[in-house]
């Protein structure tokens, strides 16, 4: 059904291009306007911060600040472990910087293969395939297995890579209401005999970092005969016994036909890719356009890649200071008296509610004004309006940085007076 | 009453809930131009259309529906279907 733009548009405001023509931007005026008067009232715009120099996972210099990070889906810190920086420069050493060209033609290059292996390896799969962001590998899951009469199931709070690539295929969606399984259910047993289904699934939520209910969801979707993919991308590191995602963690490893992750959170670089045992698999290399159509990863990225994710199979420790972390400052910020999200701390993010726009960004930059970073969410990407700060927990974050995260959540929550 | 208009009359209660500026409802209401729904209200209300008739009314179908009359159409042919 389609929806209101947000506030009706003065015609005044249109700047025509040519002496007929309609400018194609006047579409846009009520953001314009609603963000001039945000920044109006002097705060920050906190969509285009600028990082000036990034010192760890942990630190940055922002505005000539010291900045702790809190907000960078770095969870497993390996941006600047030194095997994995080591093996990035020598790549770029033998191979150049970019391969200029597709998967298909001359972009598969030794380190594209030693990275699907070592996705094999980390997955237990006998099939892996690297896209050059995890977006491409939802835009080619989505597109291309899912034809005109097959049906998809996806959650309501999808990513935004989930919808756009049902968007970009042909299949009919249908959506259910979040991690809802009876109305998962209820809406699988609504479904014509014919065609095919695909229940698309999320390990993680990255708005308010709550977890799938896996285990029921995925045995109501075989239940009715549905293939099943799961999106890993904030799970992939730290759940499950190897740190596959929360599908394992779940039990589900049988019953999951594809898994989509991406490189750009734990693994600390950037591309995207699916892993599956379907007999038929390998064939997505030739009909996917999202694969086909684009060059492939740089050499130092893949190499980076393929280091990082050998590493995450033995990073135990790792996990679990990082659940560490993430238990406490949820602990904390709760009884500090923010209202969070999730009851208890079920993944590596935690986001705190906020009543309005005006002050989550006055809280925003009242962190960043004391040397903390938080990513600050709204709708639309936010589900039910909601206006939040997202923390997202690193593995490097030390336990005396947590305590001056706290810290400092204290103080700028009395001072914008979100907290008492 | 026939048929479609007991669909319609059910529609229209399954409105109320989110006509939140008290729009008179027609045929010719459309949903995002006079009752000015945004994308969350359109997700909750056509899950309630869809358990209400035990339908399934698919994002592409929705794409199509803009007004009041559409929808009850769209419903009494779903209905004749399943």
């Amino acid at each position: 059904m389609t929806e209101a733009a947000r506030t009706p548009m003065d015609p005044a405001d249109e700047v025509p291009l040519a002496p007929s023509g309609r400018d194609l931007f006047s579409k846009f005026v009520p953001l314009i306007a609603e963000r001039q008067a945000l920044l109006d009232t002097g705060v920050r715009d906190p969509f285009s911060l600028v990082m000036e120099k990034v010192h760890s996972p942990t630190r940055a210099t922002i505005n000539g600040k010291e900045t702790i990070l809190l907000g960078t889906y770095n969870y497993m810190g390996m941006t600047f472990d030194p095997d994995v920086v080591a093996a990035g420069k020598q790549a770029l050493e033998d191979y150049g910087s970019g391969t200029t060209g597709s998967r298909v033609l001359n972009g598969t290059y030794q380190g594209h293969k030693e990275c699907e292996e070592a996705l094999k390896a980390y997955y237990g799969t006998r099939h892996a395939m690297v896209f050059s962001t995890g977006y491409q590998a939802n835009l080619g899951l989505m597109s291309t297995i899912a034809g005109k009469e097959d049906y998809i199931i996806l959650d309501a709070d999808s990513h935004a890579s989930i919808y756009d690539g049902c968007a970009l295929g042909n299949a009919q969606i249908v959506r259910f209401r979040h991690n809802n399984v009876e109305d998962l259910e209820k809406r699988l047993r609504r479904l014509p005999t014919e065609g095919g289904r695909l229940v698309v699934l999320e390990g993680v939520y990255s708005m308010l970092g709550d977890i799938a209910p896996l285990k029921e969801m995925v045995a109501v979707a075989k239940r009715h005969r549905a293939m099943v993919a799961v999106d890993e991308a904030h799970g992939m590191g730290f759940f499950g016994t190897h740190g596959r995602g929360v599908f394992e963690e779940a039990g589900v490893e049988d019953d999951v036909d594809f898994v989509i992750g991406t490189f750009s959170k734990s693994v600390g670089t950037v591309g995207g890719f699916i892993v599956s045992n379907h007999p038929k698999f390998e064939v997505m290399r030739l009909v996917c356009r999202p694969y086909v159509f684009t060059a492939s990863l740089p050499p130092s990225v893949v190499a980076t890649a393929a280091t990082s994710i050998r590493k995450l199979m033995h990073a135990t420790e790792k996990r679990a200071h990082l659940w560490k972390n993430s238990k406490r400052l949820h602990d904390g910020l709760r009884q500090l008296g923010f209202d969070l999200a999730t009851p208890e701390a079920q993944s590596a993010i935690i986001a705190i509610l906020l009543p309005d726009q005006q002050i989550t960004v006055t809280m925003w930059q009242a962190l960043l004004e004391q040397g903390l970073y938080v990513n600050m969410a709204r709708p639309p990407a936010t589900p039910a309006g909601m206006y939040l700060l997202r923390c997202s927990l690193c593995a490097d974050h030390s336990d005396e940085q947590v305590g001056q995260i706290l810290g400092m959540f204290a103080a700028a929550g009395r001072a914008t007076g979100v907290i008492s | 009453m026939t048929d479609r208009e007991e669909t319609f009359a059910k529609v229209a209660e399954l409105i109320e809930p989110f006509n939140k500026k008290d729009i008179e409802l027609a045929e010719s209401t459309t949903f995002a131009g006079d009752l000015e729904w945004d994308s969350l209200t359109v997700m909750d209300f056509v899950a309630a259309i869809e358990d209400e008739f035990d339908i399934l009314i698919t994002m592409n179908m929705q794409a199509e529906i803009e007004s009041v009359g559409q929808l009850v159409d769209a419903v009494e042919e779903l209905r004749s279907e399943g």
